[in-house]
């Protein structure tokens, strides 16, 4: 229990969903601005659902894409997951899996695809993918990937502790109770909540 | 020379005689000599991946295909895998090593699939069976972060290195802890930018330890597809298939002697002589 406090307390607790999406979002924007690329995407790993969601995306299919989920362990994105090993495709219009999957949700198909794995310590916590650069490809492109996802990687991975962290203090835990009383005190300025936080302070002490 | 007939844990001077090797090494190593004319015929590599396209026109004959999937008490079984790939990485390997090593027999080990998310469980369960069934060489062009799992990671290695299985493993180009292609015990591979399939750089600052084509590689995919790929994921069955054609022609060597080869042949060590 104390490492979820320590989670929530860490993740500024509450409402903090909304600040890290942001910086989700700005981790894709700045990836699709250093390789100048028609768009980036995070797809963050649902455990539970073993399925993969776009978590952020900046670029062509923005709209569609976002929130939508496929099985991990298929597929290209799926391939880089699990083997945690990044990989480039030059022409992935010639996947027909990737072609068709894409193109019936978003109508717009890829030429050129970058994806690398987002790994957390020992955790694999989704994949990062550029699509479609402007540059040409080299050896150094790929380190500079790397480096920028272990970057993307404590995004995801603080977003991840915040909605755990959210989910413990939302839910019928013990946690969760002690949530609602601070929140419930908190809101009170009357002198029997100040009486009770007394007591509470008594009894820790 | 029979396992019997080695001596144990040390070797007793009437014994040396014992140990005369098959293969003897000529004063200068040539590429010509490691495996010039071989097709690999006779050599079995294992493509531990996504699965192998049967039949696809780039890989040909895949000559056994198993899948590794957990079972319902949660240990991994091993059943004969009817798929075929399930994301393309597996076909592409195999279509790269069948292009090297022309004769050389694909056995795919499948280690992925709908829902598998890399917990290394499964990984370790279909290394193992490609080291039971004795294959020449295993191509890995993936790894695990667990490092649970490293130290059984680390026995398995020891042991096909042991038994003449030789494991070939993508280096991560990652800062990042990952296996097995860190041990020793397996040759490790990272990318350089040339076109010529058959071009190896020795490592001096390992622990990568060679460099193979792995830019800009026309790969095999599915369906029958061909499409330009780029990783150390690549590189690494391009090393596979030139053990396949060591293998096929020095069947004796060890991984350890057929590691020396590769080094003896590499581009920056060879063509300095």
């Amino acid at each position: 229990m104390s490492g979820d406090l320590n989670a929530a307390v860490a993740a500024g607790v509450l409402g903090s969903e909304e600040r890290f999406r942001a910086l989700l979002r700005s981790v894709v924007e700045v990836a699709r601005a250093i390789f100048a690329a028609k768009a980036s995407s995070v797809l963050l790993l649902d455990e539970a659902a073993s399925e993969l969601v776009f978590e952020a995306v900046v670029g062509e299919g923005e709209e569609k894409l976002l929130g939508t989920r496929f099985p991990a362990g298929t597929g290209v994105a799926g391939w880089v997951l699990a083997t945690r090993t990044p990989l480039v495709i030059e022409d992935v219009r010639r996947d027909p899996r990737f072609a068709k999957d894409v193109a019936e949700d978003t109508g717009y198909v890829p030429e050129g695809l970058m994806a690398v794995p987002l790994l957390h310590e020992e955790r694999a916590l989704g994949v990062l993918e550029v699509l479609d650069r402007k540059s040409k490809f080299t050896l150094e492109e790929m380190e500079l990937l790397g480096l920028f996802a272990a970057q993307a990687a404590i995004a995801l991975d603080l977003l991840q502790r915040a909605r755990e962290a959210e989910s413990a203090l939302a839910g019928d835990g013990r946690l969760a109770v002690v949530a609602r009383v601070a929140a419930a005190l908190e809101s009170r300025e009357d002198e029997a909540g100040a009486r009770l936080l007394a007591a509470v302070e008594e009894i820790l002490r | 020379m029979s396992e019997a007939e080695l001596p144990a844990w040390s070797l007793p001077p009437e014994a040396a005689s014992k140990i005369a090797l098959q293969s003897s090494w000529p004063a200068a190593i040539t590429r010509d000599w490691a495996y010039g004319d071989s097709t690999g015929a006779g050599a079995k590599v294992c493509i531990l991946d996504s699965g192998v396209e049967p039949d696809h026109p780039k890989v040909g004959a895949v000559q056994s295909a198993v899948v590794v999937t957990a079972g319902d008490d949660g240990e991994p079984r091993i059943d004969e895998d009817t798929e075929g790939d399930v994301c393309g990485h597996g076909t592409a390997c195999a279509g790269i090593v069948r292009a090297l090593a022309p004769e050389a027999e694909i056995h795919s080990v499948r280690v992925l699939g709908p829902g598998y998310t890399g917990s290394g469980t499964i990984l370790l369960a279909g290394l193992r069976h490609a080291i039971e069934q004795g294959y020449d060489i295993v191509n890995m062009s993936l790894s695990t972060t667990k490092k649970d799992h490293a130290a059984v990671l680390h026995e398995l290695a020891d042991s096909a290195y042991f038994q003449r299985t030789v494991l070939v493993a993508s280096a991560h180009n990652m800062p990042v802890e990952s296996y097995p292609w860190r041990f020793s015990s397996v040759i490790s591979v990272g990318s350089h930018m040339e076109e010529d399939p058959m071009v190896l750089y020795y490592n001096p600052s390992p622990p990568v330890e060679f460099f193979a084509r792995g830019v800009d590689v026309d790969v095999a995919w599915l369906d029958g597809e061909t499409i330009r790929c780029t990783g150390n994921s690549f590189a690494t069955p391009h090393v596979a298939g030139i053990c396949a054609l060591i293998r096929s022609k020095h069947p004796d060597l060890t991984p350890f002697e057929l590691k020396s080869l590769l080094h003896l042949t590499a581009r920056n060590v060879a063509d300095r002589r």
